[in-house]
């Protein structure tokens, strides 16, 4: 049956379902404001139309990514290495990302070397190792309590001299609300262009699929800090949806390159904004 | 940030006053404001519907519009009614038993660990008990390590069998051992796991069983989102753990989990991490936690 106005029961329904998948209330009045836009544009619309519509529109919000959705793990050849920094807050999975990244990458016929400049948390630097010679890749390391800036500045001479493809430093986990260690990571990136000027080439930020609303303030102090250039979204293999990331990729303009789907080595995909959105839907 | 909650009511309140009149319809615009205030902190969909409703009586039957302070008087119904469902008083963990054994669960990443090495080291300097840590976590690589660093921070002795993928054996194991060496206390440190992850929640279940823990422990991060009554109405069933601990309060997250478990559960919240040092453990305060959602 055709409708003019998209009648309230299917708004309400809209909202609970955006809202108990952490799109959060600013998100989800954007969201429904461009729906009803749209359907006084087109006047007569029915319900599957506007399924179609709404999933079109959320899918707008979220940043495109310029290696497209499909991502080969191909590298600008004007970027060797190419460095990859990554970072986020406590637990959100960073390390066991660069763990399943770096085997994308030497799946895809690349060399890959990684930095454990986690030197704080307690055993960080054995668990990277562990990745490392799982994937059998390897890490360059100092002590637990070294300077962070000191292991990136020698992970990048070392993958420089080396001639490897692809560099990923890991970080510590820290919170976005405390200055001293925001600039310590500020001090972590500026190192590595000394030693490759424009490094490094990609900031992935890890968000945890399960975190609320806090995650617009992630993005936003970390992007202070380091300029963000990429998201990727962890732990999906749960009952969270991860909803938070379509205001933070819109509101800062980041796109979403990676999922986390698991533990395991294979469990990382390229992120495809359709699936995403339907998933918020449960199909 | 989010706007905090005096704030948003200051403004609907004013708009109120220019209309010079006080109707139902205003009613509606103030809980509108209590709602998103606390769906921006993350409170669950459906608890802040019923919370909303449940203000509104109060609201209504203590005549809070026709009062000098309406919104002053409003926000102190929210704060006290949050504060209430959050349990009123802080409550203590179980100590008894000899020795008194302590498990902790949780999803991955929600700071199990550091939890348990915080616990021990408090159970250890503040309570003049002598704590062992058991690593039950045989899966995430160097987790068995992590412990032994902490313990090795706090002067604990942490209990560990290399090569042992069994976190049922090694628990009963640890706390043998623990008798043996006159430990009164043993806290467990377990694998994070999904709720939805049949396999490990029915290990974690196995564990409880084998061990009969005296304190069963949730432990969450309090940046959690919707999710929260999920996995804690899931950990619950399977565990029905005896509290809760939400990690990472040194952060500026709103927190508004607190309310989805406690509402889903009714279990009381007992400590909150405060930091990644082993002294950065605070017991709860119902109130204060009520503050910080409403941004105060
Ligand atoms: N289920 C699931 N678990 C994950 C995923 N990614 C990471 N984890 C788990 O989450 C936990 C934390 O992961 P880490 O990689 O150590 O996180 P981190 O961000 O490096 O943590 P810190 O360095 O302590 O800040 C570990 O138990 C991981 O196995 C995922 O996509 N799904
Ligand atoms: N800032 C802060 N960080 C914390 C707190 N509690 C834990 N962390 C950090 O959060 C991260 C994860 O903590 P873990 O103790 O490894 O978490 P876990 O639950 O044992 O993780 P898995 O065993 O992988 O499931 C680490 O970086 C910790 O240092 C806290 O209260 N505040
Ligand atoms: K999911
Ligand atoms: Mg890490
Ligand atoms: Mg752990």
């Amino acid at each position: 049956v055709g409708k003019k106005k998209v009648d309230d029961d299917v708004l309400d329904n809209l909202e609970e379902v955006l809202i108990t998948s952490d799109v959060g209330v600013d998100t989800t009045i954007r969201i429904i404001e461009r729906i009803e836009d749209r359907v006084a544009r087109d006047r007569y619309i029915n319900t599957s139309e506007l399924n179609t519509i709404l999933r079109e529109e959320i899918v707008a919000l979220l940043a495109e990514n310029e290696y497209g959705e499909t991502g080969n793990f191909e590298l600008p050849s004007d970027k060797k290495p190419y460095v990859i920094m990554v970072v986020g807050v406590n637990g959100v999975g960073k390390t066991t990302t660069i763990g399943k990244l770096a085997h994308k990458y030497k799946s895809a016929g690349k060399s890959v070397v990684l930095g454990a400049a986690d030197t704080f948390r307690a055993a960080a630097i054995e668990q990277l190792e562990i990745w490392a010679n799982r994937v059998e890749v390897p890490l360059i390391k100092q002590k637990m309590g070294a300077d962070p800036a000191s292991v990136a500045f020698d992970t990048l001479s070392s993958a420089k001299s080396k001639g490897a493809d692809v560099v990923i430093i890991d970080t510590a986990g820290r919170l976005h609300n405390k200055v001293n260690l925001m600039n310590e990571l500020t001090k972590v990136k500026k190192v590595m262009d000394k030693i490759i000027p424009g490094a490094p080439h990609e900031i992935l930020l890890v968000l945890d699929g399960s975190t609320g609303q806090n995650a617009f303030e992630q993005a936003k102090q970390f992007s202070k800090a380091t300029e963000v250039t990429a998201l990727a979204i962890t732990k999906l293999d749960g009952t969270a949806k991860g909803g938070v990331v379509i205001g933070v990729s819109d509101q800062f303009k980041i796109p979403v390159k990676y999922i986390g789907i698991g533990e395991g080595v294979d469990d990382l995909q390229v992120f495809d904004r359709k699936a995403f959105v339907d998933s918020l839907f449960g199909d | 940030m989010f706007e905090n909650l005096s704030e948003r009511l200051e403004r609907s309140f004013k708009i109120l006053k220019g209309q010079g009149r006080i109707t139902e319809i205003n009613v509606a615009e103030t809980l509108k404001d209590i709602r998103r205030a606390l769906l921006d902190a993350d409170v669950n969909y459906k608890t802040a519907k019923t919370f909303t409703e449940t203000v509104k009586e109060k609201a209504l039957g203590q005549n809070v519009l026709t009062a000098v302070k309406p919104q002053q008087m409003m926000v102190k119904i929210v704060h006290d009614e949050l504060a209430q469902l959050m349990g009123g008083t802080s409550t203590d963990i179980n100590l008894k038993g000899n020795p008194a054994v302590i498990l902790i669960a949780g999803l991955q990443g929600s700071g199990k660990t550091t939890f348990s090495g915080k616990l021990a080291n408090l159970i250890k300097s503040k309570r003049g008990k002598h704590p062992v840590l058991v690593a039950g976590d045989v899966y995430r690589p160097a987790a068995i390590n992590q412990l032994q660093v902490l313990g090795e921070q706090i002067g604990v002795p942490v209990y560990t069998e290399e090569g042992n993928t069994d976190p049922v054996k090694i628990a009963k194991a640890g706390i043998k051992e623990a008798k043996a060496k006159g430990h009164d206390v043993v806290i467990i440190d377990t694998a994070g796991r999904l709720a939805i992850d049949e396999e490990m929640m029915n290990e974690i279940s196995a564990i409880k069983e084998a061990v009969k823990p005296h304190e069963t422990l949730f432990v969450v991060d309090a940046m959690t989102g919707q999710d929260a009554v999920n996995t804690a109405k899931e950990f619950n069933d399977r565990l029905d753990f005896d509290g809760v601990v939400l990690t990472k309060l040194d952060g500026d997250t709103r927190g508004g989990a607190a309310i989805s478990i406690r509402s889903v559960v009714d279990k009381p919240i007992k400590f909150v991490g405060m930091g990644e040092k082993m002294d950065a453990l605070d017991v709860f305060h119902p109130s204060r936690m009520a503050d910080r959602i409403l941004g105060m």
